[in-house]
């Protein structure tokens, strides 16, 4: 098997989905004729039919909607939210509708569906379209909450996704569809709230989510070869279920962390991380949590502006050598 | 039997279709009167006044089909066959109630009856019920969807998006919007740029505009015949609207004082749906005997399913903590 990127691992996990089982159905804007406007679902259409995989006008709120009510009947839809910042304006679908029937109909209803999106910024698209907004999804009952950081999970989540009974927002990052990773075998499925450990060490733990994990790794790598630090890097995979077991196995080793996060400051995941940290392993803590985030203010959109907004490796370096300091 | 009972509807149906809007109204001042015995708590938004067009579906649909109702359901979700101690002993937070007291007055729910939900965020219903329909559709098989909305819902953006797909789609669906003449607490028409506030906007999505009398429960079953069966044949949706009037206010909270006395007087006294439907089986010369037969059932259920209701044990508060996942729980770590 050649290298696959995220962007292809996209469209192929998808297609063994819907492979696998007929009851799967995709629905989007632009996501048939187009290949989806990232190219990430190039092929479906070819492969599928339009009975399977329908272009849909610029209604949010109506694809939202035909996915849950179809998926109230027992199919399994794949729906696409063109950029995670439209989540916006279907909202009430997600939040109120998609999230709460099965509570309120005491377990009557279940909603099977995976709502994909594109997340994140490093592509300059400005203040509306490069949100990362994982934790609007987290703080709501009723949803799971899904970030790749490479090809091999993508493939592994989308997998475990669209078998889950509930709910998922599957948020895909923009800067990661062209990343590649070398794959022996692409059908692969991942239990969602297992995160991954992307690069050992017992210094300290940084725990990062998508393109955060990504750069957080390659921050490790630097700090070990460069400033003799062993920061072990837990990509968390899924906010919601979360796998607090690893984070805390991996503080009673460190006893020191940072979270790194893409979103602005106040009510990122990594204020629920550190409140968790702090009740569960108090104890084995030899510092307070760091939060590593984006500053409190919206995207700005030019190149040194987002880049300097944004966490980077050398941001990320900077904050373990701090932390491993004790400055 | 006189000639003109033996038309397109017929005695049969007809006495079907008293006993459902009578159990409809029953029920619902049933439910009044346990608001005012503190039996009931939160809200409630009655449906009365309005019972021919919930009461005629109920007639009209059959068992498989989807029905999607408003925060004013308790009709709808009766007149798909629900039982009443589950209806009101969801209102009262009971064992009973057809969701344990999970979901309350504005979300009842019941699968197994086809009540696919009743909804409280003005518009969010008619894209999901879309989905069932397009369900149908992608599976090949003939059920037919059914939402029920008030007029206030022709002014928010699900509303033209939902209609717009139905059509694009071809989707099996009838869209109902029972227009009361007041969206809450002001009249439709003093914030609508159209006379008739669904029928006017259906040209915009190549749907035919139908104008129907809500309180003729004749007339409303033989419109909705006549959608839901365009939409089994695979023609596609309807928009129907069905001019009605709520004889209470919008609310439990609402005492209606914005509407004018003429104009409710005239409604209760003159277009009473079923005050005019007793008349009109007498006038088709149906045994009044049979037609006081029926009441007098009716009135025994809605007292029995109040005793069941009274007596069903409140949930246990574990309850709290079930059905967020499927699994059953709600844990969200490990």
């Amino acid at each position: 098997m050649a290298q696959l990127t995220y962007r292809e691992s996209v469209s192929l996990a998808i297609a063994q989905a819907m492979r696998r089982d007929p009851k799967v159905f995709f629905i989007g804007e632009d996501v048939g004729a187009a290949g989806g406007v990232f190219k990430a679902t190039v092929g479906l259409l070819d492969e599928f039919g339009k009975e399977r995989v329908m272009d849909a006008p610029i209604s949010e709120q109506a694809i939202l909607g035909a996915a849950m009510g179809a998926a109230m009947t027992g199919l399994r839809p794949i729906a696409e939210i063109m950029f995670s910042d439209f989540l916006a304006v279907c909202w009430d679908i997600i939040a109120n509708q998609i999230a709460k029937t099965r509570y309120m109909s005491d377990g009557q209803i279940n909603i099977p569906l995976v709502i994909r999106t594109a997340n994140g910024g490093g592509s300059k698209f400005g203040a509306q379209h490069s949100q990362s907004l994982e934790n609007w999804s987290m703080m709501i009952p009723g949803l799971k909450v899904v970030a790749p950081s490479c090809s091999s999970d993508v493939l592994g989540l989308m997998d475990a996704s669209v078998k889950d009974p509930d709910p998922v927002i599957f948020y895909e990052h923009k800067s990661l569809y062209a990343s590649k990773e070398q794959l022996e075998n692409t059908n692969l499925s991942i239990p969602l709230g297992q995160a991954n450990i992307l690069h050992e060490g017992a210094d300290i733990t940084i725990i990062g989510l998508a393109l955060m994990a990504q750069r957080s790794k390659k921050a490790a790598q630097i700090l070990k070869e460069k400033h003799n630090i062993n920061a072990k890097v837990i990509d968390l995979r899924t906010l919601v279920p979360l796998d607090l077991q690893t984070i805390k196995r991996s503080i009673i080793e460190t006893g020191l962390v940072i979270t790194v996060e893409e979103n602005p400051r106040l009510c990122g995941w990594g204020a629920e991380i550190s409140s968790l940290i702090t009740e569960h392993c108090f104890s084995n803590l030899k510092g307070p949590v760091t939060r590593v985030t984006t500053p409190h203010v919206p995207l700005p959109s030019a190149d040194i502006l987002e880049d300097n907004t944004i966490p980077s490796v050398d941001l990320i370096i900077n904050e373990v050598i701090k932390k491993v300091k004790g400055e | 039997m006189e000639d003109k009972l033996n038309d397109d509807i017929g005695e049969a149906k007809r006495l079907q279709l008293w006993e459902m809007m009578l159990k409809l109204r029953l029920v619902e001042k049933k439910a009044y009167d346990l608001f005012l015995q503190n039996l009931i708590k939160g809200t409630s938004h009655l449906a009365l006044g309005q019972e021919a067009i919930a009461g005629a579906f109920g007639v009209a649909l059959q068992e498989g089909d989807y029905t999607f109702c408003t925060y004013r359901g308790h009709a709808h979700t009766l007149a798909r066959g629900s039982s009443i101690e589950g209806v009101l002993g969801e209102l009262m937070g009971r064992q009973c109630g057809l969701m344990k007291g999970k979901g309350g007055s504005m979300h009842l729910t019941d699968v197994e009856k086809g009540v696919m939900g009743s909804y409280a965020i003005i518009g969010a219903h008619l894209t999901i019920a879309n989905g069932t329909a397009l369900a149908s559709k992608y599976n090949k098989t003939k059920e037919v969807s059914v939402c029920f909305f008030g007029d206030g819902t022709t002014n928010i953006g699900a509303f033209h998006e939902a209609l717009n797909m139905a059509k694009i789609w071809d989707l099996p669906i009838v869209f109902v919007c029972e227009n009361n003449l007041y969206m809450e607490y002001t009249a439709i028409s003093e914030v609508t740029a159209v006379e008739h506030p669904a029928a006017d906007r259906a040209s915009a999505y190549s749907l035919d505009k139908i104008i129907v009398d809500g309180n003729d429960a004749d007339e409303m079953y033989r419109t909705a015949q006549t959608a839901i069966k365009k939409a089994r044949d695979g023609h596609g949706p309807s928009l129907i609207e069905a001019k009605t009037y709520r004889h209470s206010g919008h609310s439990r909270a609402d005492p209606g004082k914005y509407r004018p006395d003429e104009e409710v007087k005239d409604w209760m006294e003159n277009k009473d749906p079923i005050k005019n439907y007793r008349q009109k089986l007498l006038e088709f010369n149906i045994d009044e005997k049979t037609i006081t037969g029926i009441e007098s059932k009716i009135q025994q259920q809605v007292e029995e399913a109040t005793n069941i209701s009274k007596n069903s044990p409140i949930p246990d508060i574990k309850e709290i903590y079930t059905d967020v996942w499927a699994d059953g729980g709600y844990k969200w770590h490990n």
